[in-house]
């Protein structure tokens, strides 16, 4: 069952199972156990679990570093579906890139874990449900779990296990607070609706892998770039549509359009979900796979153009509904969405690197964002629980989360001001922070590649500079707006020493690539092939330096000058005017898809199953047409056929059928037994005919 | 042979044992005291599981690497216009996975009634076993004619079943039931006489050896037996009694309407179709596998708008059962073994699905969902393992259900025989639609605020539902994760089923 063959002679590689295994047995443990050990158990296995995990990526980091050249190993775990000629394992895959991927989410995941124990204790008590402090880190490290599998897998199909299992705990998180949200269903409607925009993706990346396995006959990722590499130019027609229907799969799990909407809705989980699989980890996964698949991509220009059609567009989309969301959360949103379509940007664009680099940056300040943002929210719900104590008036029903009810924290969360700010910077690109190496890397790759593509990505750097700085004004300064705001408090260490650790990373990330080292570069170039140096070039980073000024100082103009005051709307709105209202209502692409599917799916399924299948099928077709002619059929053989011309001949059968129909057809059923009868008689019939022929 | 050794040979052969074991327990509860409820469910519960064992002894004697029928019985019977029908029973790689299924869905089925019937339990539980001899029967039985006895023997108990322990509409459902199987099993017993006489044998091995069909005549013969088995999957557009069955019957015939003798209309396409007839299988396979697509759309379609919980699963029987079709006309050996496989995959699944729907029906005697709302609250296991069998159902990577699903829709992707690859691609939105459902399902049962009065008084399932549902639980993840000791006990039968074909295929070029 085990293949242990290959296991020997691996050295650390050996232990790379372990990855996986951590996370799985932190969770059967609380799911176990939980119960008995109280929240400091249940959060100490679930950290401890995610920290192995964290140091078995760093011995596979020194794995790779002790190989002469890190080409990694394969790492056999067991059989799985071995049918005619398709045969995969389990099997995983240790090269450069998906050590960066192993070592970027444990990192991130044990600091937002540990965030977590803090961040929870205090959420499922102003949710009111203790009791699912355990069930939440239960879904976290089953997260991790899977997370692992989608990054260490050596082929596709065990690559699409934790590429589903990811979007199944973001399906549990989103809905994890239930009987929460609009109408005591909107959080659960969301989880739904990840879900299944994800499926649709799915159903893109079920499509890629059939074709891939018979046009190459494997699924195992050395075996289909192998082919690409030998056969890709004569297919490239073929390849095109695999890496198409593929890119369907990405649009879904890295929420490019079309099919993002399902991330904005997403903030409905507690914001350690938010930071880490709707900002730091899973979301990046589409990203993973076209830069895991790359030797597929770069043989197609068509799609790769494509990719880096939709990234961009989705990198200027997202960006302009950013500026008019007043929703802390969804802010981050549909920036993630936007940063998000920077990297498949650069992957379309042939820029591998790039997109890793920013992958890992942004995971570090996106996450470092969300969870000061959730800092914030948490600041504010005790600011609002101690001003109801102190009998202040506040309108009822209090949103926590909404920009328009801050002002002021600055001074009231010190640290977590300074952290928000610095990620802020980070994702705004100003050196030396690390969003500014990774962004000038992909503005860098996109002005020599394509310079249309290049504007538009310049204008949704911008955009994110204009909305980071508006948020940054509206959450922490100027004035308190509402009193829970003026009542913020800082939170306990085990929320803040996270958010510091991100703040320095979100500082010093920029040195993974750094100009001239190269270092992330050389690292990957032993996993991707095609891989080119992007030099760093000071004219797209002044530029782009210089809009993200011009930005700042608009945003402290619309923003800072004269700060909004409470009930007072956006002063964007009187400049923008409908415009404004677009980005505000996401383009309305929402009420678009309900209009153009959803409604119609609804419409469409209840019409097949009211009236073609029951009042057609079932009510006319059976019990008209044939029952009732049946019955009418019964009526005339008993009553007219039956006694002129059977009877004398033969009695017994004909009685029987004659007798069961009179007294059957007094009963409201009678003419289906009778049919019975009938059909026995000439079952019966038939046989002796054939026995006594 | 003398009289003496066929007796022998046929005591001695283990299948007599599998498939009538059940038989001991009909005999020891006819005697049991009709008030003494208990001891009728144990003794049906202990037989069941006598048979269940006695199944797994079967499995251990078992040689994967033969493609043959093994453990052969075969005694001559009767005979009619001078051709010999033959007590033949024998097991192989296609039907054994089958047989395990059966002998272990009903003591699950049983264990599940333990409260939920409590009048005429004698009767009850008899009629159970004889359905147990007849399912199992059908599924060893390799003379055509014993094949047609066991296959309407199944008719029988489980008419009364739904028709003495149904809903209220029962009487009408049952009579459904049953004329629609009827009216589908005719044609093929037609057939069975026609092609047993005209070629001296309904020994089907001896068949598929010696006779040489003439294609005209497979065509006529094929539809005969198709319209049997179609009726009895259902597929689309015959699934007309499917519903009607379902709302009504008890929820442990429920589970084996829709884990076992749905399968028999699926087994005998692999069994008797394309066997016997596959050039016929070869021309017809692509109209096969369109209302295969139609019926996995449609099914999931209609599914999604049902208001009644148990109708919804009913309905996504109807498009997952068209996954298996679609799978096993592939006519490729991925296909038929993901077809083979996922049969069992849906008995555990949807099988588990009715299980569920049957436990809040008990405590509520209601299915209607908008009646529910928020139960994870207060029945925090009884969610739990339902998402874990609405994720199977719905095919999610890791469990069972994707294994089959996978395999089919990869099976159909690149098949010669349907020569094109849109069946799978519309199949494959099938996985999308499921999802669509399964979620709405899980959406109006367990989340949502808990606001109605009568839900907040529920208590989550008891050790007994447990220990019905947790075998069903572990089995999603074993063929989930490790899927390949299935695959193995049935990879020499079907390749040589395939073999079969592509000569017919040649010989047809």
């Amino acid at each position: 069952m085990f293949l242990t063959e290959g296991a020997q002679g691996l050295g650390l590689f050996a232990f790379a199972p372990l990855i996986i295994l951590f996370p799985f047995l932190g969770l059967l443990i609380n799911l176990t156990i939980g119960r008995k050990l109280g929240e400091k158990g249940v959060s100490f296995i679930a950290i401890s679990a995610i920290i192995l995990a964290f140091v078995i990526a760093v011995l596979q980091l020194l794995a790779l570093l002790g190989q002469p050249i890190p080409l990694g190993a394969t790492v056999p775990i067991a059989e799985w579906i071995t049918v005619g000629d398709l045969s995969i394992s389990w099997s995983m895959q240790i090269d450069t890139l998906s050590v960066a991927m192993m070592l970027m989410v444990t990192s991130v995941s044990a600091l937002i874990h540990i965030y977590a124990s803090g961040y929870m204790h205090e959420d499922v008590r102003h949710q009111g449900d203790p009791s699912r402090f355990t069930r939440f880190f239960v879904y976290f490290n089953l997260f991790v779990a899977m997370m692992m599998i989608l990054v260490t897998a050596d082929n596709y199909l065990m690559m699409f296990v934790g590429w589903e299992g990811v979007g199944l705990c973001s399906y549990l998180l989103i809905g994890f607070w239930f009987e929460k949200g609009k109408d005591g269903i909107g959080n659960a409607i969301a989880g739904k609706k990840a879900f299944i925009v994800n499926r649709i993706g799915d159903f893109g990346i079920l499509i890629a892998m059939f074709l891939i396995f018979w046009v190459v006959g494997s699924l195992r990722f050395e075996d289909v770039f192998h082919w690409a590499h030998a056969f890709g130019e004569e297919n490239v027609l073929i390849i095109s549509v695999i890496t198409m229907f593929m890119l369907l799969g990405v649009a879904g799990k890295s929420a490019q359009l079309p099919l993002f909407v399902w991330l904005p809705d997403a903030m409905a989980g507690p914001t350690p979900v938010s930071a880490l699989i709707h900002a730091a980890t899973m979301v990046t996964a589409g990203v993973y796979l076209i830069v895991r698949s790359s030797p597929l991509y770069s043989v197609t220009e068509v799609t790769s153009n494509i990719v880096a059609i939709v990234g961009t567009a989705t990198a200027f989309f997202a960006a302009t509904i950013a500026v008019g969301q007043s929703d802390i959360k969804r802010v981050l949103a549909y920036s993630t969405i936007s940063q998000l379509g920077f990297m498949v940007a650069a992957a379309g664009l042939g820029a591998y690197v790039a997109a890793m680099f920013h992958l890992i940056t942004h995971a570090f300040f996106k996450a470092l964002l969300f969870l000061s943002a959730g800092s914030v929210i948490q600041g504010i719900e005790q600011g609002h629980h101690d001003a109801e104590h102190e009998g202040a008036e506040i309108e009822e029903p209090f949103d926590p989360q909404d920009m328009r009810n801050m002002g002021g924290l600055r001074s009231r969360m010190k640290l977590t001001f300074w952290v928000y700010l610095i990620g802020a910077l980070a994702l705004s690109g100003f050196p030396p922070l690390a969003g500014f190496f990774s962004k000038d890397e992909i503005l860098a790759d996109a002005r020599i590649e394509n310079t249309g593509l290049f504007l538009v990505l310049l204008a949704a750097a911008f955009l994110t500079t204009f909305y980071m700085g508006r948020q940054v004004l509206m959450v922490f300064f100027g004035k308190p707006k509402t009193e829970p705001a003026a009542h913020a408090k800082e939170n306990p260490p085990s929320m803040t020493i996270p958010l510091l650790i991100l703040g320095l990373l979100s500082v010093i990330a920029g040195a993974l690539n750094a100009p001239g080292l190269h270092t992330l570069t050389d690292w990957l170039d032993d996993t991707l092939e095609h891989v080119h140096v992007t030099e760093f070039s000071i004219s797209v980073a002044g530029i782009a330096v210089i809009f993200s000024t011009v930005a700042v100082v608009l945003a402290w103009m619309i923003y800072g000058r004269k700060p909004m005051k409470k009930g007072e709307p956006d002063p964007l709105r009187k400049i923008l005017g409908p415009i404004y209202t677009g980005m505000e209502n996401n383009w309305w692409v929402d009420e678009l898809y309900q209009f153009l599917f959803v409604g119609p799916y609804v419409k469409l399924s209840q019409y097949l199953a009211d009236v073609v299948d029951w009042r057609f099928w079932h009510d006319w077709f059976h019990d008209t047409v044939l029952a009732k002619t049946y019955r009418s059929l019964s009526y005339w053989l008993a009553w007219t056929f039956d006694l002129r011309f059977i009877d004398g001949i033969a009695n017994g059968l004909a009685d029987v059928t004659k007798g069961a129909a009179t007294r059957l057809s007094v009963l409201q059923t009678g003419y289906v037994r009778n049919y019975a009868l009938a059909i026995l008689a000439g079952g019966l019939l038939i046989l002796s005919y054939f026995i006594f022929r | 042979m003398l009289a003496e050794d066929l007796l022998m040979n046929a005591s001695l052969s283990i299948l007599n044992w599998v498939t009538f074991a059940p038989l001991i327990g009909v005999l020891v509860i006819a005697i049991i005291p009709r008030k003494r409820h208990d001891a009728i469910r144990w003794t049906a519960l202990i037989t069941s599981l006598i048979a269940f064992v006695i199944s797994l002894y079967m499995l251990s004697m078992f040689d994967q690497s033969n493609p043959d029928l093994q453990m052969v019985v075969r005694v001559p019977w009767f005979n009619i216009g001078g051709v010999e029908i033959e007590y033949f029973l024998g097991v192989d790689g296609l039907s054994i996975l089958l047989v395990l299924l059966t002998t272990f869905l009903t003591p699950i089925s049983i264990l599940s009634t333990w409260s939920a019937v409590d009048e005429r339990v004698k009767e009850f539980m008899i009629f159970f076993l004889l359905l147990e001899i007849g399912m199992v029967g059908v599924f060893l039985a390799q003379d055509l004619f014993l094949f047609y006895v066991f296959w309407e023997f199944t008719l029988i108990p489980m008419y009364f079943l739904i028709g003495i322990w149904g809903g209220t509409r029962r009487i009408y459902a049952a009579i459904k039931f049953f004329l629609y199987t009827m009216a589908g099993s005719l044609l093929m017993l037609l057939a069975i006489l026609w092609l047993g006489l005209e070629f001296s044998s309904f020994s089907v091995p001896d068949l598929v050896a010696n006779a040489k069909i003439p294609p005209d005549f497979q065509f006529w013969l094929f539809l005969a037996f198709a319209a049997a088995f179609a009726i009895k999957v259902p597929m689309w557009p015959l699934h007309s009694w499917l519903p009607d069955a379902h709302v009504e019957a008890p929820t442990a015939a429920s589970v084996i309407l829709a884990g076992v003798l749905l399968k028999m209309g699926t087994y005998g396409f692999v069994r008797l179709n394309l066997q016997l007839f596959p050039n016929a299988s070869i021309d017809l396979a692509p109209w096969l596998a369109l209302f295969a697509v139609i019926g996995i759309i449609y099914g999931a379609m209609v599914s999604y708008a049902q208001k009644d919980a148990k109708k919804l699963v009913a309905y996504s029987s109807v498009s997952h059962l068209g996954f298996v079709v679609l799978g096993l006309f592939a006519l490729n050996i991925v296909g038929i073994q993901g077809g083979i496989l996922q049969m069992v995959n849906h008995g555990i699944s949807t099988g588990a699905l009715f299980l569920i729907v049957g436990m809040i029906y008990e405590r509520r005697h209601t299915r209607e969902m908008d009646a529910f709302g928020g139960l994870w609250k207060i029945m925090p296991i009884y969610a739990a393992f339902t998402l874990i069998v609405v994720l199977s159902s719905m095919g999610l990577p890791g469990l069972n259900g994707f294994v089959g699903e996978f395999t089919i829709l990869l099976g159909s992707f690149g098949s010669v025989a349907l020569g094109s690859s849109l069946y799978a691609i519309f199949a494959t939105t099938g996985v999308i639609l499921a999802a669509i459902y399964l979620l709405l399902m899980f959406q109006k049962l367990f989340l949502g605020k808990l606001d109605k009065e009568e839900n907040m008084v529920l208590h989550d399932i008891n050790w007994r539902e447990i220990i019905t549902i947790v075998p069903l639980i572990i089995l999603i993840f074993w063929i989930g994760l490790y899927p390949a000791p299935f695959f193995d006990l049935m990879g020499p039968s079907v390749e040589k089923l395939v073999e079969g074909l592509q000569s017919a295929a040649m010989v047809m070029r």
